[in-house]
């Protein structure tokens, strides 16, 4: 083991971001936010909440940092795992090829990465939530919300990832209303339609256009385009991965949340606690890794039957009497 | 017709930043400056106008700022291509690595959004501008759907770029300027014999170039998004090149060429799913192909020769 660390030191020895981290206490923590940023309104700001709130609650203090370029993400890993950062926290499948070739080399460093897989590695944890679940509820919403009977799903582009939360959305619509149309239209074609709100936009006013008068995104930085969109026009949005009906207030009929949040606390806290585990975690409605969102902003536009729809769904799903497909099982949809 | 109308509104809105940025080419390679920085120009002031459209919450000092930022962009290009008669090719390019780095690295410093900017909301964006009795003429056929959905309802900034392109269709062909524009381009030894300054022509080309360029970047962060994200240009400034050439370098037809790679874009927006007659529905990834075959059928196949001005791309040296 001396030897691949002492390869490691020597390799992260000539990295520039080394004056980023002066003054790393030993084994704080570290969280390395994807691409989108710390303050993305999405995923990220999630990742952060959990760990502010950790700070706040332990006062266990974390490093963290944000990355200009893919090309950054193996040495970011790399100098916190080489200066000691325990446990490290990575959100976002992106991070899997670079947290593959470093934690191979720190087997006595944890790794957690959230939203993919990684279970042949004895030192990470891997924590993935059931996308479809929580989209099936705001799915439900849509379908009930609807005017025009017609909704839409604007993933940033095709992937299987993004499909299992236009999967369970689309079931959750036709659980309520087998007739509602539902649009589907792609931002782009590859990972920089996340960053393409003004496309988001355009597709968004597509879709308005034709009738659909309640969208729901699965885009990430884009999708504020597309709730900018929704808002702008009058019809309604639908905020993903974090509760973004504050963006605009009275036009994001609800938000899917996925609570990155508890998954960076919990690592935080078990590791704090020697209670960490190398496992692979699948939170669902019935862990609370998902759901709908509702707050002082969304209020004027949920009725109680909504409510009511939306809590009966939520417990035929987690007694089983509704079973929501998954996309990435077989790599379709049913509805 | 109504689908028609939706697909050429939403030719004209993602048209607009392309229109401001080949005018703007054109003027620069008009002078004899080829200006690959395009791309690198519509990002630094998309980057400009949001920042300070976010932070004074005026969308009027934004567009200043963008437009100001291509001025320096467009200032250092001309030091480096006019002044020091350095490649103008490396040059943009250099300015196109620039902007790119630049602007994540400090959106990501100021703001701490992975290099994008807040929204912006309020009296921080250009909106939709309504044109006299719209409204009533709405309810008319053929003409209320025209005027009032299509003509009306744009904001300002893509007003100024259709009224542009007449402006320098007077500008190149019946202006003094416009005809020392065009001879400093195909040959500035005329133009200093002739007793005027070559660098100060071509410093006023750039300028020119800036304005219009800078009014493109501000139109992409706020006008059609709220907000600057990264790399959010994504090769508007090329396809503006491409447009360029494509019309050979005149303002109407480059108007053409510009609605034209704009109604593509529209076009695959819009077509995604559609179940299409005879053929059933098209697969997204066809869909988003579609533009970019096209462009290369186009240039490769209808453009025809392109015949650049003749001084472009080459500095020019005084003889003493």
């Amino acid at each position: 083991m001396s030897k691949t660390k002492t390869a490691g030191f020597a390799v992260v020895a000539g990295i520039a971001l080394t004056t980023l981290m002066a003054g790393t206490a030993l084994a704080d923590p570290a969280l390395v936010y994807d691409g989108g940023g710390k303050f993305d309104a999405s995923f990220n700001e999630s990742a952060y909440n959990g760990a502010e709130q950790f700070k706040a609650d332990t006062g266990q203090d974390y490093q963290d940092l944000e990355i200009s370029g893919d090309a950054q993400r193996e040495q970011a890993i790399r100098q916190f795992a080489a200066r000691g950062n325990n446990p490290i926290v990575l959100p976002g499948f992106s991070w899997e090829t670079a947290l593959r070739s470093v934690a191979a080399d720190f087997p006595d460093t944890s790794f957690l990465i959230i939203d993919t897989v990684v279970d042949d590695l004895d030192n990470v944890r891997s924590v993935v939530f059931k996308e479809h679940e929580g989209s099936f509820l705001v799915g439900v919403l849509a379908a009930m919300a609807t005017e025009t009977g017609t909704i839409g799903f604007i993933p940033a582009f095709d992937f299987s990832l993004l499909q299992s939360f236009g999967c369970g959305y689309k079931q959750g619509a036709r659980y309520i209303d087998p007739d509602v149309q539902i649009i589907e239209t792609a931002i782009g074609t590859g990972f920089d339609a996340f960053n393409n709100p003004g496309g988001g936009t355009e597709v968004a006013l597509s879709q308005i256009d034709r009738g659909a008068d309640v969208i729901y995104h699965a885009a990430g930085g884009a999708g504020v385009g597309v709730l900018q969109a929704a808002a702008d026009s009058g019809v309604l949005g639908i905020g993903v991965d974090s509760n973004q009906n504050h963006l605009h207030p009275g036009s994001v009929l609800t938000s899917m949340i996925k609570r990155v949040d508890v998954a960076v606390y919990n690592a935080f806290e078990d590791f704090a606690n020697d209670t960490w585990t190398n496992d692979v975690q699948v939170l669902g409605l019935a862990e609370d890794g998902v759901g709908a969102a509702f707050d002082d902003n969304n209020a004027s536009l949920i009725t109680d039957e909504m409510r009511a729809a939306v809590d009966d769904a939520t417990a035929k799903i987690i007694s089983g009497e509704v079973v929501v497909h998954d996309y990435r099982t077989d790599e379709s949809c049913p509805v | 017709m109504e689908d028609l109308i939706s697909i050429l509104v939403t030719t004209i809105r993602v048209s607009t930043p392309l229109i401001l940025a080949c005018l703007a080419g054109l003027y620069s390679e008009r002078a004899g400056i080829v200006d690959i920085g395009l791309e690198g120009k519509l990002l630094g002031s998309a980057f400009g106008a949001a920042v300070v459209a976010a932070v004074t919450g005026n969308v009027w000092l934004g567009l200043l700022a963008g437009i100001g930022v291509s001025l320096v962009f467009s200032g250092i290009h001309g030091l480096a291509s006019i002044n020091f008669r350095g490649n103008q090719i490396i040059s943009g390019v250099a300015l196109n690595f620039l902007a790119s780095g630049l602007t994540v690295f400090l959106g990501a410093a100021w703001f701490g959004r992975g290099g994008n900017t807040p929204p912006l909301s309020g009296g921080a964006r250009f909106y939709a501008i309504q044109l006299p009795f719209a409204r009533e003429l709405a309810g008319v056929p053929v003409i209320g759907p025209i005027y009032s959905g299509l003509i009306s309802g744009h904001t300002i900034l893509t007003y100024i770029a259709f009224l542009a392109v007449p402006l320098t269709a007077f500008v190149l062909w019946r202006t003094r300027f416009g005809l020392r524009l065009r001879a400093v381009g195909e040959n500035p030894k005329a133009l200093d014999t002739a007793g005027m300054s070559v660098s100060w022509l071509r410093y006023k080309a750039l300028a020119i170039t800036a304005v219009l360029v800078g009014m493109g970047g501000a139109y992409l962060s706020t006008a059609q998004a709220a907000s600057f994200s990264r790399e959010m240009s994504s090769g508007r400034g090329y396809i503006a090149l491409a447009a360029l050439i494509f019309a050979k370098w005149k303002p109407y037809p480059a108007l053409g060429a510009c609605l034209l790679f704009g109604f593509l874009e529209a076009l695959q927006y819009r077509l995604q799913g559609v179940s299409l007659p005879v053929i059933g529905p098209v697969p997204t990834q066809a869909m988003q192909a579609l533009p970019y075959v096209l462009t290369i059928l186009l240039l490769a196949g209808f453009v025809g020769r392109a015949i650049a001005p003749k001084a472009s791309g080459q500095p020019y040296v005084k003889e003493r």
